[in-house]
């Protein structure tokens, strides 16, 4: 979906609203997600269990991460010279319209017929393929979820799983009406129809377009993770690979992957590995049978290196994207990844998409959060993410700040600053409550309309103890 | 030990009953307990909501009621983890971070209290009923405190334990976040409301009075049970204090 930043003020967030009003009546769709993550969280726990202390296993990962992230500065250019001494070809993107012209002219000079193309969010992020298809340039996505959302027209419901709310039947249908297969219940099924409609396509795509997981600065690799093998062949048969990364992916060693590649496995998805883990290493070399004739990277800003500005929230660039903190969000799962409205659904969507799209437009997602803190307990790499939801609303209330809220708060401070004027005003709440109950008092009558409010008790805390003859100050 | 009850406003103002029974229960071990008058609020609700140089001033003040004081107990996690979590990060940088810190370290959760600081488990309590526990979000995952209320209800005498299966998903209250996303906040109350009377226990024990006021307001109003009785909750010291409603 294209930004639709020139709509009227606070557009977003009164689509947020309206969207997860009509999701949570959808039980249905609702228990479905829930369920579909059950399995999840099963196999995630055999797999943690696996390790001999999961604890210091994300010690390691946020250190390896921080170390990196806090070290940009002197490890993209390492990571730069060894890449492009391996043979391949950077291009640094500031923004996604950069970042869009820079591969549109790539595709344009390979003279590109066909495009295939591997899971990769950054895209999404810049929304790529309906720039791409502007120019008259055809796309298919080859990871099997993301082909599924294509053949649907939605963007990816989830960041690791991006058609984990569509039922097997509705696949099947959507593949007879495209591919015009036979209807079948079995996911093996539906995997070899894509697959077998895929073989073709990557034998005739002349350029094919990658994420990157992790960019290994000491070696100048690429590190892609997927479990369908379809990365492979779009990064090696078509003429011209295109890599498309943030520039925070980097890591410094080989080594860090020894701790990053399994825990993005087992935090995300529940596995203990993912199924193909490739480096990848620039383009074919003399002698060698197979690979592109060239290899590029996209290096994209897009306002990471103002997260990166931002000491206390800067860690939120270790993301390794595993989608964990989307997992276990009770907002996630009761709103679904719809209606975010952001590339970046869940917890960690909600912290940065006001860095990357404006705070005064997406700070509601900040608030959209009870702070239960699900989210980062979860995380591999140690991300605060449910503390920086709070520091987005901070930073808003500052930038942003409402008016009638901030009158709000101010009368709170004076009540809350005077101990006589607090019981006196707790008094005549709570003797007209019961009144107040039957009139359309605003947030009240929020309240009142899913569930029930208590009577007030006659006496407070505070009286009874002074009747007893107990105050003591 | 002398024992300063923190008394947070929604449990001064809407259930006393709750303060009354910390104190029962603290005075029964043989503490004492005072109540200092001047304090009103924590200050979460504008924290929470970014209004941070307004909740600034309200902990202040809160800090200066509590001076001095040799233990702080309150029966609310969530209000707890604002003073012992959320002061120190407040006030870092400010002339009253050290105050915040001292403060933090005097301040304790009701019932990790008596299991870690008075080193008690068994308060001589009976309370003949089937009971399951509700985290509270802030209290299991900003205090940490899991175990401990646990370890408090085995102890008491004629209870009955059960777990449901979201014990550690969130309520939904979230404070402001109930009426601001009443939507959001009414399905995840149906989910842990719902996972927890599914135990088909008496009560839902809890030590967040705010949580209990999200969870009661659902079950009352939207909970169909088989039997026809809707589980009530409780605070874990109205269970510790034995004197069911
Ligand atoms: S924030 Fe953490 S849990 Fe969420 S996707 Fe990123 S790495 Fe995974």
């Amino acid at each position: 979906m294209i930004a639709q930043d020139a709509q009227s003020p606070q557009w977003a967030k009164k689509k947020f609203l309206h969207d997860a009003k009509v999701h949570v009546q959808d039980t249905g769709h609702r228990t479905f997600v829930q369920k579909a993550l059950g399995g999840y969280f099963l196999s995630r726990d055999a797999q943690k269990a696996r390790y001999r202390d999961w604890e210091q296993a994300r010690d390691a990962a946020s250190l390896a991460k921080w170390s990196a992230v806090n070290r940009l500065d002197e490890l993209l250019p390492l990571f730069v010279a060894n890449f492009e001494a391996n043979g391949g070809q950077v291009h640094w993107a500031r923004d996604a319209e950069e970042a869009r012209r820079i591969i549109l002219d790539l595709v344009r000079e390979a003279k590109a017929k066909a495009i295939i193309k591997s899971k990769c969010m950054t895209s999404e992020e810049i929304h790529l393929n309906a720039a791409l298809e502007k120019d008259g340039y055809g796309v298919i996505e080859s990871d099997l979820g993301e082909f599924i959302q294509q053949l649907r027209g939605e963007p990816p419901y989830h960041f690791v799983f991006p058609c984990m709310h569509v039922r097997r039947e509705e696949i099947s249908e959507l593949f007879g009406k495209f591919l015009g297969t036979p209807p079948t219940n079995s996911p093996e099924e539906l995997t070899m129809i894509a697959r077998r409609h895929m073989r073709q396509l990557y034998v005739d795509a002349d350029v094919g377009i990658t994420g990157a997981n992790f960019l290994v600065a000491e070696t100048g690799q690429i590190s892609i993770t997927e479990n369908e093998g379809n990365a492979r062949l779009t990064a090696a048969l078509p003429r011209v690979h295109i890599s498309l990364s943030g520039i925070e992916k980097v890591v410094e060693h080989l080594d860090d992957l020894a701790v990053l590649l399994p825990m993005l496995a087992t935090a995300g998805a529940g596995q203990q590995m993912t199924c193909y883990n490739t480096l990848y290493s620039g383009p074919r070399r003399d002698g060698e049978c197979d690979g592109p004739d060239e290899m590029h990277l996209v290096l994209l800003d897009n306002s990471r290196t103002a997260i990166l500005a931002d000491p206390e929230q800067r860690d939120s660039l270790h993301c390794i994207r595993c989608g964990a903190c989307l997992n276990v969000c009770p907002i996630f799962k009761n709103v679904g990844g719809f209606t975010y409205g952001t590339t970046y659904q869940g917890p960690i969507g909600s912290v940065i998409t006001p860095h990357l799209r404006g705070l005064s437009d997406w700070n509601h997602l900040s608030a959209a959060s009870s702070l239960c803190g699900a989210c980062s307990d979860v995380c591999p790499v140690r991300i605060d993410i449910h503390h920086h939801l709070l520091h987005n609303r901070r930073n808003a209330a500052r930038t942003v700040p409402n008016r009638w809220e901030k009158f709000g708060h101010q009368i709170f401070v004076i009540v809350a600053s005077r101990p006589w004027l607090f019981a006196a005003g707790g008094a005549i709440f709570r003797h007209t409550l019961g009144m107040l109950k039957r009139l359309p008092v605003p947030l009240l009558r929020d309240w009142l309309a899913t569930r029930a409010l208590p009577a007030a008790p006659r006496k407070s805390f505070r009286q009874q103890w002074r009747q007893a003859g107990k105050d003591s100050l | 030990m002398k024992i300063s009850l923190f008394i947070p406003c929604f449990v001064d103002q809407m259930t006393p009953q709750v303060g009354v029974a910390v104190a029962q229960v603290l005075e029964r071990l043989g503490h004492a307990c005072e109540f200092r008058s001047g304090q009103t609020c924590c200050g979460q609700p504008s924290f929470n909501a970014g209004y941070w140089d307004e909740a600034r001033e309200v902990a202040i003040r809160a800090i200066g009621v509590f001076d001095g004081a040799e233990a702080v107990v309150g029966p609310s996690g969530s209000c707890v983890a604002m003073m012992r979590v959320f002061y120190p990060e407040l006030l870092k940088d400010t002339p009253h971070e050290t105050a915040a810190l001292d403060l933090a370290a005097r301040t304790f959760e009701f019932g990790e209290f008596l299991v870690k600081k008075l080193g008690v488990t068994d308060v001589g309590a009976r309370f003949p009923h089937r009971v399951t526990y509700h985290d509270g979000c802030h209290g299991l995952r900003e205090l940490r405190v899991k175990d401990e209320p646990r370890q408090l209800l085995r102890a008491v005498r004629d209870l009955e334990l059960v777990e449901c299966d979201e014990a550690e998903s969130c309520c939904g209250f979230g404070g402001l976040f109930s009426v601001k996303f009443p939507m959001i906040s009414t399905a995840m109350a149906e989910v842990k409301g719902g996972s927890l009377a599914r135990t088909q226990c008496d009560y839902i024990v809890s030590s967040d009075p705010t949580c209990q006021l999200q969870l009661d307001g659902w079950l009352q109003r939207n909970w169909r049970s088989p039997t026809g009785t809707i589980p009530r909750t409780i605070h874990l010291a109205e269970v510790l204090a034995g004197a069911p409603l």
